[in-house]
C-alpha cells in the first residue's frame, strides 16, 4: 500500500511531540545565546529565554492534548495521562528557572549551560511520560539523567558539588544499565518491547520466568531514580551537593516522570509480581526515611530523607489497584512535586552565598526576622507532614484509601505510624523557625521576584491541590478508565 | 428572621474571625492598631454568634441554621454545618472568650504582636468549627487546624519550657487524632459519606456492612483523640505542661474551649454513633472520670504554682462532664454540658487572674505570694468570685452542672455519684486553701506590697466572666432550655435500648 507515506511521520506526530520540541528548541537557543555573547551580560536574557521556554512548553501541552494518540510508529502515546506528566514536568521547570534567576547571581554560575540543561532535561523527563516503548523509555530517561547528574555539580567551587555530581553519575549509570538488562530480559520473555504488546502477552498466557526477572530488574533502575529503599543511598549526599534549585528539580520533575514510567510499567504492561515487589520496597523506603530524617541536622540532607519516605507513599499506591491506584499516584506526583519544589525554593533562597546556611541552627528564629518566608516553608512543611488543606492530605489520603480498597491492611498502618514519625522532624523545623532565638546573626535578603513568583506559584498549588482536589483527581481518574479498556 | 441569613449565619460566625486574621496579615506592623483590629473583629464575632442563641427553636430537637453544599466529589465530602443546642453554646463560650483573650493579652503580649493576634484568631475560627461542623471530614480538618496555631501560641509566646510543652501538645494530639481519622476513613469506606446525620442514620438502620464486628474499633479510635484532648486520665501528662508554658490567652482558650472539644466529641461523635459500645464501655470510662476528678483535685492541692494547680483543677472538672456524659441520664448529660460552659467561663478567668499576677510578678509560685488583699482588694474580689463559682457555691455557674452530674451519677450507679461527690469537697480544699494562701495573712515579700490594682483594661476582660458566672448561677434554665431538647435526642438510643431491655 502506500509504505512510503506510512514510513514518514504526519503532521500530527509532531503535534504529539510539540512540549519536547519547544523545549529542545528554546535549550538550544539558550547555548547559542551563550556562545554568542558575553557571559555575563546576558545572563538575565538567558534565564528569560528559559522561563519563556518552560512557559511555552505549558502551552504546547495543551496543544499536544487535542492530538490523542500514537505518534512516530507507535513509541509514542499522547493520552491524559502523558499530558497530566508534561503539564507537570513543564511547570516544575518554571518554577525552578524561576527560583535559579536569584541563585545564579549569587553563587555566580554560568548560566547558559546550567538553564540549557534545565531544559534538555525536561525533554528527557516529558519523552517518558508519553513513550510506550522501552527502549525509547530508556534514551528518555538517560536524557533526562545526564542532565541532572551534570546539573549536580553546578557548584563548582564547592567540593562536596563535584563529589556529588561523581557519586550521582556512577551509581546512577549503574542503575540504568540494570533497567537496560531487564528491558532486554522482557524482550527475551515476550517478544516485544512496546508496552501494549507486553501487556497483551502477560495478560493472556502463563507468566515467564523470565518476565518476573526483567520487572525486578528494570524496577531496580527505576527505584533507584525515584530514591526508593534499598536503592536510595546515595539521595543524601548527592542532594547535600547539588546546588539547592537543581535539587528542587531533581526531586520533583524527573521523579515525576519515573513514576511515570513505573505506572506504565506496572499497570499498562500488567507487570507481573507488582503486589509483593512493591509492598516491600514502600514499607522499606518509609521506614528507612523517617528513621533516618529524624537524624538530621543539616535541611538538605533532611529533605533529601523525607524524600525517600515520600517516595514509599506512593509507592504504596503502585500495589494497590488500578482504578484507584493510579489517579492516587498522579496526584501524589502533583502534589510532591508542588510543596518540594516551593521548601527547596525557601532553601536556596535561605542558604545565601556559598549555601552557608543549611543547618537546622541557622533556621532558629526565622520567624522573626523573615515571617513571611517562614510562613511560607511551614506551609510545605505541614502538606508534607499531611496536614489538611494542603495538597499533601489528600495525596496521602488518595493513597492509603487505594490500599485499603486493595486490602492492604498492613502496608497502610505501616504507612500512618510512618506519618507520625514524619511529623516530628518536619515540626523540628517549624519549631526552630519559630520557637527559638537565633545562635547568630543569620542575614536574610528580601526576597526577589523571580523567588517570590515561583513562591507563590507553588504555595498556590499546594494549597489548591487541598481545597479543591476533586477536579485534578477527576483528570488522573481518566488514565484508569482508559487503562482499563 | 430571614431564612437567607439562618443558612448563612455559622459561615459568617466561622470565618468572621478568619477574615480578621487575613486583614491583620496585610496590614503594617503597628502593634496598637493590631490590637484594636482584633478587638473589633473578635466582638463583632461574638456579636454574630449571638444570633443563634436568640433564633434557636428552644423546643426542637435536632440541627439549625443548617448549611450544606457539596465541597469535594471525591471523596465525597460536604460543606455541612449546623448546631444544637448544645454546641450552640460552645459556639458561644468561644466568642465569648475570644475578646476578653484579645484584652487580657494587650500589654503582656509586646514582641511579635501581629503574629499573635492572627494566631490567636485562626485558632477561634478553628474552634467554632470544631463545634459546628457536621460532616465527619470537615470536623476532623477543623480539628487538627486547632492544633497548629494553639502549639505555636505556646510555642512562640509562652515561658520556661516552651518548646518542650509546644511539642508535647503537638505530638499528643496529632498522634491520637490519627485513629480518629483512621475510623472516620472505615466510616467513609462503608457508608460512602462522611455526614455525620447520613451516616448516623445508616449505623442506626444497621445497613453498614461488618459494622458489628468493627464496632468496638470504631468507639475506641474516637474515643482515644477524644480522651487525649479532654484530658482524661491517664492521657493528662501534656496538659499541665501545655498550661503552665502557655501564654494567658493560649491557657484560657486551651482550658476554656480547646478541652471541651473533647468531651464535645465524645457526647457528639461517641454517643451518637456507637451507642451500644458507648454503654459497654461505659464502665471503665467512668472509672476513669473518677480517677480523673481524685486524682487531679489531690495533684492540684500539691502544686506549688498557681497555674498548675488550675491546670490540674480542669483535669479534676473535666471528669464530672466525662462522668455525666457516660452515665447516660438526662440530668447527667444536661450537668456534663453545663459543667463545660461553666468550667469555660470560671476556669476562664482564673487563668486570666493568674496571668494578671504573673504580669507583676512574674511568676506563678504560690510560696512568693501572700496577703495580697491589701495591695490589691479588687483583684482579690474578683478571684474571690472566681474561685467560689469554681468551687461550686450555690447560686453560682460551678454548682448547677455538678448537682446535675452527679445526680445523674446516682441515677447510674450510686457509687459512682459517691466518689464523685468527693471531688466537690476536694476542690473546696485545693481552692480555698490556694486562695487562703495567696491572698490573706501578711504579705511575707515587699515587693508584693508595691503591686498594682487592676486597671480599666483587665477589669473590662473580667466583669463579663464575673457576670456571667453569677447568671449562669442564677438562672441556668436559659441555658438549660435550649440543652434539654439536644440531649434528649442525644439520649434517643440509649431510652430505646432500655426499654427493650426492660421488655424482654
Amino acid at each position: 500500500m502506500n509504505s512510503a507515506a506510512a514510513m514518514l511521520p504526519q503532521a500530527a506526530d509532531y503535534m504529539r511531540l510539540l512540549p519536547e520540541i519547544v523545549l529542545t528548541v528554546f535549550g538550544m537557543i539558550v547555548m547559542v545565546l551563550d556562545a554568542a555573547a558575553e557571559e555575563r551580560r546576558i545572563e538575565k536574557t538567558m534565564g528569560a529565554v528559559a522561563l519563556i521556554g518552560a512557559l511555552a512548553a505549558v502551552a504546547a501541552t495543551f496543544v499536544q492534548a487535542q492530538y490523542p494518540g500514537f505518534a512516530f510508529w507507535n513509541m509514542v502515546e499522547v493520552d491524559s495521562f502523558s499530558v497530566f506528566f508534561h503539564f507537570l514536568v513543564a511547570g516544575v521547570t518554571a518554577v525552578v528557572i524561576l527560583t535559579s534567576f536569584e541563585y545564579m547571581k549569587v553563587q555566580q554560575i554560568r548560566a547558559g549551560e546550567y538553564y540549557a540543561l534545565i531544559l534538555f532535561g525536561a525533554v528527557g523527563m516529558s519523552l517518558m511520560s508519553s513513550a510506550v516503548e522501552l527502549v525509547l523509555i530508556f534514551i528518555a530517561l538517560e536524557i533526562s539523567s545526564i542532565s541532572t547528574y551534570v546539573l549536580a555539580g553546578f557548584r563548582r567551587r564547592a567540593a562536596i558539588s563535584s563529589e556529588s555530581s561523581v557519586k550521582y553519575f556512577l551509581l546512577g549509570s549503574f542503575a540504568t544499565a540494570f533497567f537496560l538488562y531487564g528491558v532486554a530480559l522482557m524482550f527475551g520473555a515476550t517478544g516485544s518491547t512496546s508496552i501494549a504488546t507486553i501487556g497483551d502477552v502477560l495478560r493472556s498466557g502463563q507468566i515467564p520466568l523470565l518476565a518476573y526477572a526483567g520487572v525486578a530488574l528494570m524496577f531496580v533502575g527505576l527505584g533507584f531514580k525515584v530514591a526508593a529503599a534499598p536503592f536510595h543511598v546515595w539521595t543524601p549526599d548527592v542532594y547535600e551537593g547539588a546546588p539547592s534549585p537543581v535539587v528542587g528539580f531533581m526531586s520533583t520533575a524527573p521523579k515525576a516522570a519515573v513514576f511515570a514510567v513505573l505506572l506504565r510499567i506496572m499497570f499498562e504492561a500488567h507487570a507481573p509480581g507488582r503486589v509483593g515487589l512493591i509492598w516491600a520496597v514502600a514499607a522499606l523506603s518509609m521506614t528507612i526515611g523517617n528513621i533516618g530524617a529524624l537524624v538530621q541536622d543539616n535541611i538538605k540532607r533532611l529533605l533529601a530523607y523525607s524524600s525517600i519516605a515520600h517516595a514509599g507513599y506512593l509507592l504504596v499506591a503502585f500495589a494497590a489497584l488500578p482504578d484507584n491506584g493510579i489517579p492516587a499516584a498522579m496526584f501524589y506526583t502533583a502534589s510532591y512535586a508542588a510543596m518540594n519544589v516551593g521548601a527547596f525554593a525557601v532553601v536556596s533562597h535561605f542558604g545565601n552565598a556559598g549555601e552557608r546556611y543549611v543547618t537546622l541552627e541557622d533556621y532558629s528564629g526565622l520567624g522573626r526576622r523573615s515571617p513571611l518566608l517562614a510562613a511560607t516553608l511551614t506551609i510545605f512543611l505541614l502538606s508534607l507532614i499531611g496536614i489538611p488543606i494542603t495538597g499533601g492530605f489528600f495525596a496521602k489520603f488518595y493513597v492509603f484509601s487505594a490500599a485499603l480498597q486493595a486490602n492492604l491492611v498492613g502496608l497502610v498502618i505501616i504507612g500512618v505510624l510512618n506519618s507520625a514519625v514524619g511529623a516530628y522532624y518536619y515540626l523540628r523545623i517549624i519549631v526552630m523557625m519559630y520557637m527559638r532565638e537565633p545562635q547568630q546573626e543569620v542575614p536574610v535578603s528580601p526576597i526577589p521576584m523571580g523567588l517570590g513568583a515561583a513562591l507563590t506559584i507553588s504555595l498556590a498549588a499546594t494549597i489548591y491541590l487541598g481545597v479543591l482536589p476533586g477536579r485534578v483527581l477527576e483528570y488522573a481518574s481518566r488514565t484508569a478508565t482508559a487503562w482499563s479498556r | 428572621m430571614t431564612t437567607a441569613l439562618d443558612s448563612m449565619i455559622l459561615t459568617l460566625v466561622t470565618f468572621i474571625p478568619l477574615a480578621g486574621a487575613l486583614l491583620l496579615l496585610i496590614m503594617p506592623r503597628r502593634d496598637r492598631e493590631t490590637r484594636w483590629v482584633a478587638l473589633g473583629v473578635s466582638v463583632v464575632a461574638f456579636l454574630a454568634s449571638l444570633h443563634l442563641p436568640v433564633h434557636l427553636a428552644y423546643h426542637q430537637a435536632g440541627f439549625q441554621f443548617e448549611i450544606n453544599r457539596d465541597w469535594i466529589s471525591n471523596p465525597n465530602i460536604h460543606y455541612h454545618m449546623g448546631v444544637d443546642g448544645i454546641s450552640v453554646w460552645l459556639v458561644v463560650l468561644t466568642t465569648f472568650l475570644t475578646p476578653l483573650c484579645v484584652l487580657i493579652s494587650w500589654k503582656s503580649i509586646h514582641d511579635r504582636v501581629k503574629e499573635f493576634f492572627i494566631l490567636l484568631l485562626v485558632l477561634e475560627t478553628a474552634l467554632i468549627g470544631v463545634f459546628t461542623a457536621l460532616d465527619l471530614f470537615l470536623f476532623y480538618f477543623f480539628w487538627e487546624a486547632t492544633l497548629i496555631p494553639m502549639a505555636l501560641l505556646i510555642g512562640m509566646y509562652g515561658h520556661g519550657r516552651k518548646v518542650y510543652a509546644a511539642v508535647k501538645f503537638f505530638l499528643y494530639t496529632m498522634i491520637a487524632s490519627m485513629f480518629m481519622l483512621a475510623a472516620i476513613l472505615w466510616l467513609y469506606a462503608k457508608t460512602g459519606t462522611f455526614d455525620f446525620v447520613s451516616v448516623q442514620a445508616a449505623i442506626r438502620s444497621g445497613q453498614v456492612e461488618g459494622f458489628a464486628a468493627a464496632a468496638p474499633w470504631l468507639f475506641l479510635g474516637f474515643f482515644i483523640a477524644f480522651a487525649v484532648k479532654v484530658p482524661l486520665f491517664p492521657f493528662h501528662t501534656w496538659l499541665p505542661d501545655a498550661h503552665v508554658e502557655a501564654p494567658t490567652a493560649g491557657s484560657v482558650l486551651l482550658a476554656g474551649v480547646l478541652l471541651k472539644m473533647g468531651t464535645y466529641g465524645m457526647l457528639r461523635f461517641n454517643l451518637g454513633l456507637f451507642p451500644d459500645q458507648s454503654r459497654s464501655n461505659a464502665w471503665w470510662v467512668m472509672i476513669l472520670a473518677l480517677i480523673g476528678i481524685i486524682y487531679g483535685a489531690l495533684v492540684a492541692m500539691v502544686q506549688p504554682n498557681l497555674k498548675k494547680l488550675i491546670a490540674y483543677s480542669s483535669i479534676s472538672h473535666l471528669g464530672f462532664v466525662v462522668l455525666g456524659i457516660f452515665s447516660f441520664t438526662q440530668a447527667g448529660l444536661d450537668g456534663a454540658t453545663f459543667v463545660m460552659l461553666a468550667h469555660g467561663v470560671s476556669t476562664g478567668a482564673l487563668f486570666m487572674l493568674a496571668g494578671i499576677l504573673y504580669e507583676r510578678r512574674h511568676t506563678y509560685e504560690i510560696a512568693e505570694f501572700g496577703g495580697l488583699a491589701t495591695p490589691m482588694p479588687v483583684y482579690a474580689t474578683f478571684f474571690m468570685v472566681v474561685m467560689l463559682a469554681s468551687v461550686g457555691l450555690p447560686l453560682l455557674n460551678g454548682f448547677i452542672g455538678e448537682f446535675l452530674v452527679l445526680s445523674g451519677a446516682f441515677g447510674a450507679r450510686a457509687l459512682y455519684g459517691v466518689l464523685g461527690a468527693t471531688g466537690v469537697i476536694w476542690s473546696a480544699c485545693y481552692l480555698l486553701w490556694m486562695y487562703q494562701r495567696v491572698f490573706f495573712g501578711k504579705v511575707t515579700h515587699e515587693v508584693n506590697l508595691t503591686l498594682p490594682d487592676l486597671d480599666g483594661r483587665e477589669r473590662a476582660a473580667l466583669w463579663p466572666t464575673a457576670i456571667v458566672a453569677l447568671v449562669m448561677g442564677v438562672a441556668p434554665l436559659i441555658w438549660l432550655n435550649a440543652i434539654d431538647p439536644a440531649v434528649q435526642s442525644a439520649l434517643a438510643p440509649f431510652t430505646q435500648l432500655a426499654s427493650k431491655v426492660v421488655g424482654r
